[in-house]
């Protein structure tokens, strides 16, 4: 193959796997946006919580990876539905402003904590996968990256699944149609609400544990949850297929900007895609039209 | 003037494939009080909404005065002298009631920026114009318990009326009531009745209402027309198109 | 009880209508003129600095206040007011000149940004000034030609027609009297036909269109006057700050001009000043708060964002209108007593209402 061949497929590879990360959070802020309206800007500081809940366990604990993994992601499920129950759901019916201001204040009081409980340092720990690599055809990927990738794709699958197969699945969609009448139909939607919550929290909580050995287990990862709003409005707001399509898109894009593009375009790119998405195509690649009736 | 005031020429409004209006025309004489009735999705408010500019008419004329306002911005629409109540009304809520008033007066002008700025001795002369001219809208509307309320804080009956003063203030020449006596009780209802009738005879104004409501349309409507699915099926007094066999039909869904 | 015995419109329209209005604002600014006689240079610094947030938190108030637009991205209008008046300095532009030069650049940068705001509304707009602010943010950092890159760029004394204001106790009247100005400026504006067409595009959209307002041209509007405004905040905030890089104007300065209006009360100048004062006393009452509290947990560093964010919770949740709003129920619990009703200002309980298809 010749080199630039190699290096677009290298780029394209690596593109792929910052993409899954990007989606993953994407994922997990459409589903609250869809079920309650509510733009969740402290889904980073999940991200960021769960990072040093693992670093705390692995290397101060000395556990395994394998085993931090569900112990975390239920932990933060489970702070998550808390969020929700306690705080969240009081502000309900209420602008959607507020929802971002609403959760803004829990991103700042998030990050405060953690910054308190674990230090500001940056830190760093090991998975079973980290420094190795397996090359295919030329194109070297971390195993890591290849672990993720599949992580993101079962995930995806299973949300899927969940959505379209069960009880639970099929009353949250109804939930997000309509709060009222899923409300007069007895679905419980304020619990129902909560639980989605929880879900979007294991979603953040996989995702931070993946992404902090890549990158570094720091305050900045919320930054994160940037990324990921151009990856959803790309994708088409609200749409969960849509978020996927939109992170792995942004994280390719980002990619081919470091290299084919002047420098500094690297960093900008995910945001400038987001203005030209919401100028050109308000509605994304696979989001739907509305229209406001009077 | 000769001729109708407004005059919708085969008019047509096309949402994809769907036909919501085909083929309307319905004509309004100066000085007449119109009521449009038939029954859910016949189009009425689509009707409303295409001569107000909220929709781009797929066909057809729209004519004020003689002149085709079908592509006119949205925005001149009141200052030709066309004024609208809406179905689910459409007030600002966080604002006063004198200044949900004082909103109907914009298409008179406020000023240039700078001397709204420096609030010049000529604007202040200015507001004081447009206050007493709401002033005797709030007069006529008997609004004055409410003059500095807050909107979201009054009763639903007061805001339809609120939502009529504001059409009002902007000195329309022809006004929309889109369902104005939905949600009102029955007292509401005859204070509305006597306030259209005074509207068209002392204030001078054209009147075109959309509604339901049959007493209300009997006792104040000179012309009545009755649409479904998008074309006018029957016109006339109200008891000719009460007894109209098609309207007849039409409602009962046969 | 308080009664109005109006005999013209026009003391209905007043700024000050009663005589205790007089009196307290006027003892206000004459602290406000007397200060520097009294305070120490470091605090007439600091209030230097919380005058200039005044101003910028006023600049966005009009636009998310009043218009109901959602900015996140206000720093970018900051940087762009402060680098155009550095530059402007740079090339010999004296500083009455520059100032108002700053401000229109930084307005100019804001009619841009506003026309997005014609297709999207809420969240997205919302978006959109985030992902403006930080693109901004790099472009001043790349573009090293004007504004010294991430190595920084100096900013030259004030001068006013010769003469140095760039001691805190100048400069702080320089600050006081452009907030002064600001205010007078948006407080006319806002009582006055624009400021009407604002809250009537901010309210109900379908409504401004059937009432003749341009609603496009208001929105867009509204953002060239926001940013102008900031723009000029900016221009000041060069002076204190003194070296100018890019990273004295991130997202998290856009966030602190939000909770600013958001605390102080959405659609209220004072509201506004109210929000300023407090954001940024807080980190220095967190200070105060540091040294009351045992050693291990005074050293840690998020308490400061912590409490900004509790506080900015704790208002969302439970008082949506902001300090203004607590004022005006503070007051009228004075002027009724002993007849205040606790439902007076009860908010009704409202269903919810998708936002989904504005």
């Amino acid at each position: 193959m010749s080199s630039a061949l190699e290096l677009f497929a290298q780029l394209t590879v690596n593109g792929i796997a910052v993409g899954a990360i990007y989606a993953l959070v994407a994922l997990g802020i459409v589903l609250i946006h869809k079920a309650t309206e509510v733009l969740n800007f402290a889904h980073g500081d999940l991200l960021v919580l769960s990072a040093f809940s693992a670093w705390a366990l692995i290397e101060g604990a000395g556990l395994p990876f394998w085993l931090v993994l569900p112990i975390v992601a239920l932990g933060i499920g489970v702070v998550s539905y808390g969020i929700d129950a306690v705080i969240v759901r009081r502000i309900a019916g209420q602008p959607q402003f507020a929802g971002v201001m609403l959760t803004i204040a829990l991103a700042f009081m998030l990050r405060g904590l953690v910054m308190m409980g674990f230090g500001t340092d940056s830190q760093s720990y090991d998975t079973p996968w980290s420094g190795q690599s397996t090359t295919v055809l030329g194109v070297t990927i971390a195993d890591l990256s290849l672990v993720i990738m599949g992580v993101v794709f079962v995930i995806a699958a299973l949300l899927w699944v969940f959505f379209r197969k069960t009880r639970l699945g099929v009353a949250m969609q109804a939930a997000s149609q309509n709060q009222l009448a899923a409300h007069l139909n007895g679905v419980r939607v304020k619990r129902l609400n909560s639980l989605v919550w929880a879900l979007a929290g294991v979603t953040a909580a996989i995702a931070g544990m993946f992404l902090a050995p890549v990158t570094l287990v720091d305050t900045a990862l919320w930054l994160i949850t940037l990324k990921a709003l151009a990856a959803i409005v790309l994708g088409g707001f609200g749409s969960l297929p849509g978020a996927v399509l939109g992170g792995v898109l942004i994280g390719l894009i980002e990619q081919y900007a470091g290299v084919y593009l002047p420098d500094g375009f690297k960093d900008i790119a995910a945001y400038l895609v987001l203005i030209a998405v919401l100028i050109l195509k308000p509605n994304g690649l696979l989001g739907d039209a509305h229209g406001r009736r009077v | 003037m000769t001729g109708p005031l407004l005059e919708l020429d085969k008019v047509a409004l096309h949402f994809g494939g769907l036909a919501a209006i085909s083929d309307l025309s319905i004509s309004v004489n100066a000085g007449e009080v119109l009521a449009v009735i038939g029954p859910n999705g016949a189009g009425k408010t689509s009707m409303l909404n295409l001569v107000t500019r909220v929709f781009e008419a797929t066909k057809g004329r729209i004519l004020f005065k003689g002149q085709d306002i079908a592509r006119a911005p949205r925005s001149k629409i009141a200052h030709l002298g066309i004024a609208r109540t809406f179905q689910n009304i459409e007030l600002f809520d966080a604002a006063s009631v004198l200044d949900n008033l004082l909103l109907g007066r914009h298409r008179f002008g406020a000023g240039a920026w700078w001397q709204q700025v420096l609030r010049t001795p000529g604007l202040t002369r200015r507001e004081e114009d447009h206050r007493a001219k709401v002033e005797t809208v709030i007069e006529f509307l008997d609004l004055s318990a409410w003059r500095n309320a807050q909107v979201a804080s009054l009763p639903y009956g007061v805001r339809k009326v609120v939502e009529l003063g504001r059409a009002l203030c902007s000195e329309p020449e022809i006004l929309f009531l889109d369902e104005p006596a939905s949600g009102l009780n029955p007292e509401e209802t005859r204070d509305l009745a006597f306030w259209i009738d005074d509207i068209r005879s002392d204030l001078g104004i054209t009147v075109v209402m959309i509604e339901h409501d049959m007493s209300l349309v009997s006792a104040v409507a000179d012309r009545v027309v009755c649409m479904a699915q998008g074309r006018v099926l029957a016109q006339g007094t109200s008891a000719e198109v009460q007894a109209h066999p098609d309207v007849i039909s039409a409602y009962l869904g046969t | 009880m308080r009664f109005d015995y109006h005999t013209r419109y026009r003391q209905g329209f007043a700024l000050l209508r009663h005589p205790s209005d007089w009196l307290a604002y006027g003892l206000l600014a004459v602290v406000l003129l007397a200060l520097p006689f009294f305070a120490s240079t470091y605090l007439i610094g600091e209030l230097g600095y919380v005058l200039i947030l005044c101003i910028a938190a006023m600049g966005l108030m009009a636009l998310t206040g009043f218009t109901g637009q959602v900015s996140l991205g206000h720093a970018s209008f900051v940087a762009i007011g402060a680098y155009a008046h550095a530059w402007l300095l740079a090339q010999g532009v004296p500083f009455v000149l520059a100032l108002p030069l700053a401000g229109v650049i930084s307005a100019e940068a804001g009619l841009v940004v506003g026309i997005p705001a014609i297709r999207v509304s809420g969240l997205y707009l919302a978006m959109v000034t985030l992902a403006f602010s930080i693109v901004v943010e790099q472009v001043i950092g790349m573009w090293r030609g004007v504004t010294g890159g991430f190595m920084g760029m100096l900013v030259e004394t004030p001068r006013i027609f010769g003469v140095s204001v760039g001691a805190p106790k100048y400069f702080y009247y320089v600050c006081l009297f452009v907030a002064v100005l600001v205010l007078l400026a948006l407080a006319n504006l806002m009582r006055s036909g624009i400021g009407r067409a604002f809250t009537g595009v901010r309210d109900s959209e379908a409504a401004a269109y059937a009432l003749g307002i341009e609603v496009k041209r208001v929105k867009v509007g509204a953002f060239g006057l926001s940013a102008g405004i900031t723009g000029l905040a900016g221009a000041l905030m060069a002076h204190h700050i003194g070296y100018l890089t890019p990273d004295a104007f991130t997202l998290l300065l856009s966030l602190d001009l939000v909770l600013m209006v958001v605390i102080g009360g959405m659609g209220s100048l004072r509201g506004a000043i109210l929000g300023a004062v407090l954001i940024s006393f807080l980190p220095k009452g967190v200070a105060l708060l540091k040294s009351a509290l045992p050693d291990a947990m005074a050293r840690q560093s998020g308490l400061e964002i912590f409490v900004a964010g509790l506080v900015l919770a704790l208002f969302v949740l439970f008082e949506p209108m902001g300090l203004n709003g607590r004022w005006l129920k503070l007051r009228a619990l004075f002027e009724s007593f002993p007849l205040y009703r606790r439902d007076t200002f009860r908010r009704q309980k409202t269903y919810m209402k998708s936002e989904r298809s504005r």
